[in-house]
């Protein structure tokens, strides 16, 4: 089982310029560890002073906000699409 | 007005600078950024006096604008009206209340002609020859017109679901306009995308920190149209949640450079409940703002997941403020008994604002002796759609005087939908205006 991991361009400054990586992983957690593994620069930037993820990096799978599937919950399915996406303004 | 202070982008984060450039991700903590105005630099520019000379248009505060040197704007955009509103305030129990009505800002009747002519500035100045949005519709609207008298593409994503008048009002200035088979937030989602891979000047995703400073312009000529001074509270629609944040950050900016006195305003917020991520974190106190699946009218509200509701309810917090949301049939009673009393017809996002105002005053979280603005970000012939069957088809009278007064009868005969009966609607709503 793998997953396709997309990342942001704002990230590319710690990966060597990569902006995709595929993951084995079950789920959200295994998921940024992977990353973490693959990319072990971009770690440190990851993740806020306690440990979770920052909170303007939103994660979609597929078409969804991970959030609306429950998280770390949600089990990662062949095929899967995974984005890693900052937050973007919109509206007022 | 010739001198331009200086500026930059810095991180809301970590407070790493950027200097200028279209960008609006920190790439080391992943925050956004925002734009910085030394406002020491700005001392003595941004005057009483200097903006009083300067144009009758945004363009007056230009000194606290993120604005390009050589560039000369030349569009009118903004100095819309604040209008003392004494028969919606008798309607639901205010005061001193007043609205910021941006149902008539230039060129194309919402706030959003404010943001735009900023973002386009910087995008003729770091050589954009196309620029584009993902919006939900007032923005569309401003990219595409504003982009045609700068002479720039403009290429515009949207819901697919959105109001007819906003499609056209885009597709008109000749913009090309793509309809994306999913809600605001995977359309934004995909400009993220697009902003990574093609050479284009979004205004909200790249260009971002300029277009939302702005919203500022809100907050001065409120202040300067009350005579330079601060009212005691501002309500304000929310979608992304920026616009709050940079009410507050102008009046924090000219008490800072002693053009109005130190106030402490509280700042009040408005969703539609069908969309209310922001509100509901303000009202349980949440330090996390969870995302909706916006489901409502106020669809240039619907924002599910708003990157600024962060900033936007600790802005709240902070000045002691705080959120109300209200549901469809509230939003349509706000845009009639906004219409009604005070002849002001706004969309459904003034809907919203004027219902919110309404309940706060119903909950005494403001005094009727206090002074309030309610900002009215957006026009009613823009969403005529949801007013559809609420007024009669009337049928044609032959002109004759005795048809004339034989139908007047008929319709004094008629049960009536006087204005009093929108008050049920809000009652409905769960709060009593009366």
């Amino acid at each position: 089982m793998s997953v396709r991991v997309l990342l942001p361009t704002a990230f590319t400054k710690h990966t060597g310029g990569k902006k995709e990586l595929d993951s084995t992983a079950h789920n959200l957690t295994g998921l940024i560890a992977d990353i973490e593994t693959t990319f072990p620069e971009l770690a440190s930037h990851l993740k806020d002073e306690n440990g979770q993820l920052r909170r303007f990096i939103n994660v979609y799978v597929n078409d969804e906000d991970i959030r609306f599937l429950g998280n770390d919950k949600y089990e990662f399915k062949e095929g899967d699409e995974v984005m890693l996406i900052p937050s973007i303004a919109g509206g007022c | 007005m010739s001198s331009v202070s200086s500026y930059e982008l810095r991180c809301r984060g970590c407070g790493r600078s950027f200097g200028n450039q279209p960008l609006s991700i920190c790439d080391e903590c992943f925050s956004p950024l925002e734009v910085f105005h030394d406002l020491e630099a700005a001392r003595g520019i941004f005057t009483r006096a200097s903006i009083g000379s300067g144009p009758h248009s945004i363009w007056r505060y230009r000194a606290l604008l993120p604005i390009p040197e050589g560039f000369e704007p030349d569009l009118a955009v903004g100095d819309t009206p604040l209008v003392r509103t004494p028969q919606l305030a008798k309607r639901i129990g205010a005061g001193e209340l007043y609205i910021k009505n941006d149902a008539v800002c230039l060129p194309t009747l919402s706030f959003k002609d404010r943001v735009v002519a900023v973002a386009l500035a910087n995008a003729r100045a770091f050589g954009f020859q196309t620029v584009g949005c993902s919006s939900t519709g007032n923005l569309a609207n401003a990219v595409a017109a504003q982009a045609a008298r700068l002479g720039l593409k403009a290429c515009i994503l949207i819901p697919a679901d959105l109001e007819p008048a906003k499609i056209l009002n885009t597709q008109v200035y000749g913009a090309r306009l793509v309809r994306i088979d999913g809600n605001y937030d995977h359309v934004n989602r995909l400009c993220s995308q697009i902003a990574d891979r093609y050479n284009w000047g979004f205004v909200n995703v790249n260009l971002r920190p300029y277009y939302a400073e702005g919203s500022k312009t809100v907050g001065y000529e409120i202040a300067e149209q009350l005579g330079w001074r601060l009212p005691d509270n501002v309500v304000v629609p929310m979608a992304g949640g920026s616009l709050i944040t940079k009410i507050k950050k102008a009046f924090a900016e000219l008490i800072a450079l002693g053009l109005v006195e130190e106030k402490k305003v509280r700042f009040f917020g408005a969703q539609a409940t069908g969309c209310s991520p922001i509100s509901v974190a303000v009202k349980t106190g949440s330090e996390h703002v969870e995302p909706q699946r916006p489901d409502t009218i106020a669809r240039s509200l619907a924002i599910g997941n708003p990157a600024d509701g962060p900033y936007a309810a600790r802005a709240i917090e902070q000045s002691g403020g705080w959120a109300e949301d209200v549901s469809d049939p509230e939003v349509i009673a706000g845009i009639q008994i906004l219409a009604e009393t005070e002849g002001v017809f706004t969309e459904t996002a003034g809907g919203v604002t004027t219902a919110v105002t309404a309940r706060l005053y119903q909950q005494g979280r403001i005094a009727k002796d206090e002074s309030t603005v309610i900002c009215i970000t957006g026009n009613g012939l823009k969403t005529t759609d949801v007013l559809t069957g609420l007024y009669a088809h009337e049928p044609a009278v032959r002109p004759r005087l005795k048809d004339f007064e034989d139908y007047l009868t008929t319709l004094d005969a008629l049960p009536s939908t006087a204005p009093a009966d929108r008050d049920a609607d809000l009652v409905a709503g769960g709060i009593n205006v009366r």
